[in-house]
């Protein structure tokens, strides 16, 4: 359920890093605890992403829950696919209904985040 | 009650405001007046009051006819007694008047999707500029100085703690529209919005589209105000704009000392998570009947906390329901009929009287008249409201005032106006 290679935030944010980039979204408990989706706010690419700080929102038909950036960076790109199928991160939040891409400004910030066990013994599981 | 308020009397709750505030002495009133005693004293006083005047006052608030059926409607008790729908679905008939006024408010000014109301045109107009500085992630605003004046001043209020630096923009002395070249160099890369209001001010009709041109090439949005709803039954609606906010005063709205009176925010479709306010929706029920709820309520204070695109949360119901009893009942023909009448007898008006500005104008202009009080105190003595000096907001125009005629100004009123002007 959760890619060993991801690593995990305390607020259901997921970070696949390759060399300095990384991809950025939500975790699939995530999307279940906020049922339906049916909306995603996202920042513009160019901007920075500071760790820990909001950067977006989703938006499902009972709450709209912030979303934290697990590292800092500038965004390189988003994923626009979402603007028009925001329900997409029902059902594929760890691969196609990715939010941001992040060019990474600290890596070292990856070294404080969950792993896949960490993260799954933080749900309870 | 007292016992448990831990006062001993009447008196006590008052104990802690400060003495110079508190009248002295009780209040001076006659003992054992009977209802009918009473009744004949106040009916007594009103007549002493500025009754059967004829007002050539507009300048944000104007005299307009308000149909009887107006006030038939908003004093029912579902209407007049309910308070703005937290139970949102319970108040089906509330909820589907709303609706009807957004949809009739997008109709009159070309845009997608209009709020529940706001409280009033001036509370607006920083509530568009700050859905501008959401939406473009700038910080500034440009506004014109036809905009008006009170409205500037409710938008500097509002932009003092937002850190929004707000700068004006001014306007031509010849034509009395804005200066198209100043308000282009008053815009730079961190504007987020442009305020124009048309008619503005002085009446003047302003070039909406140029204004848009000039706004969005650098990227900012064209807020567009205005104080008249009645030049929207003839003028073009403001489809340039990106916003528009106005108020809705002359839909049937009784000046009263200036309020409450109803104000409308519209946007394009693109901004609507942006909108502040409640919004009503139309939808179907289980059984597949038509209902209403409140819908996008995501972007509001209950749900959103300090991250809500307002932190206004309610609407003004009863009083925009005046506005949309008034314009379902005069509909699209009868709002254009209005505005003839509007339009011909300031024409009327204005014709041989020395105007300030040569720009084409609606239901209101400015006159040069030398001594404005002076003309304001003759006419008064003939049972007529003169129009507005305007030294007070632009120092330059000390001379002039602006006049204001509408569908309830008579001929013989008007002439004794335009005799006053002229001398």
């Amino acid at each position: 359920m959760y890619p060993e290679n991801f690593r995990y935030t305390k607020e259901h944010e997921w970070v696949d890093a390759k060399g300095d980039e990384a991809t950025i979204g939500i975790t699939s408990h995530a999307q279940e605890e906020l049922g339906d989706i049916v909306y995603v706010d996202l920042p513009k690419a160019g901007i920075t992403v500071e760790q820990g700080k909001t950067f977006g929102s989703v938006e499902s038909v009972k709450a709209v829950s912030d979303i934290y950036a697990p590292v800092s960076g500038e965004v390189l790109a988003i994923n626009e696919t979402l603007s028009e199928a925001p329900e997409s991160l029902n059902a594929d939040p760890h691969g196609a209904a990715w939010l941001i891409k992040v060019k990474l400004s600290n890596p070292s910030e990856l070294a404080g985040l969950l792993d896949a066990a960490g993260y799954k013994a933080f749900l309870g599981e | 009650m007292l016992d448990a308020c831990g006062v001993s009397s009447l008196e006590g709750l008052f104990a802690h405001l400060p003495q110079e505030v508190m009248l002295q002495r009780p209040l001076q009133l006659a003992d054992g007046k009977s209802e009918y005693d009473i009744i004949d004293y106040f009916k007594a006083r009103s007549a002493e009051c500025a009754t059967g005047y004829a007002s050539f006052l507009g300048a944000g608030v104007y005299s307009h006819y308000r149909p009887v059926v107006v006030d038939t409607i908003v004093s029912r008790a579902e209407f007049l007694t309910s308070y703005t729908p937290y139970q949102a679905e319970m108040a089906q008939g509330t909820l589907m008047a709303i609706f009807e006024f957004q949809s009739m408010v997008c109709q009159l000014t070309g845009m997608d999707v209009a709020n529940a109301s706001m409280y009033d045109g001036s509370s607006a107009v920083p509530e568009a500029a700050m859905m501008a500085v959401r939406i473009t992630g700038r910080d500034r605003v440009v506004i014109a100085r036809t905009v008006h004046p009170e409205y500037r001043t409710v938008l500097r209020t509002y932009a003092k703690h937002q850190g929004m630096p707000v700068a004006e923009s001014g306007y031509d002395s010849g034509t009395g529209m804005l200066d198209l070249a100043a308000l282009d160099a008053a815009i730079d890369d961190q504007t987020a919005a442009v305020i124009i209001q048309s008619p503005n001010f002085f009446g003047t009709i302003e070039d909406v589209k140029a204004a848009a041109e000039i706004a969005h090439k650098k990227g900012a949005l064209l807020v567009h105000v205005f104080t008249e709803a009645v030049s929207l039954g003839l003028l073009a609606p403001p489809k340039e704009a990106d916003i528009v906010c106005g108020e809705m005063q002359s839909y049937a709205i009784s000046p009263s000392y200036g309020g409450p009176f109803a104000g409308i925010i519209a946007t394009k479709e693109k901004h609507i998570r942006q909108i502040p306010g409640r919004l009503v929706g139309e939808t179907k029920d289980a059984n597949g009947k038509r209902a209403y709820c409140l819908t996008l309520s995501t972007r509001e204070q209950h749900i959103r906390r300090e991250k809500a695109t307002s932190n206004i949360c309610t609407n003004q119901a009863l009083i925009a329901l005046m506005a949309t009893v008034f314009m379902s009942l005069y509909g699209k023909q009868g709002l254009r009929e209005l505005a003839e009448q509007n339009l011909a007898k300031a024409h009327y008006l204005a014709d041989g009287l020395p105007l300030k500005f040569s720009a084409p104008f609606f239901n209101e202009f400015v006159v040069k008249c030398g001594d404005p009080e002076a003309v304001n105190k003759g006419l008064l003595s003939k049972k007529i409201i003169g129009g507005l000096p305007l030294g007070s907001f632009y120092p330059e125009l000390s001379d002039s005032m602006l006049l204001c005629a509408t569908e309830m100004c008579k001929r013989a009123d008007i002439d004794e106006v335009k005799k006053a002007v002229a001398r």
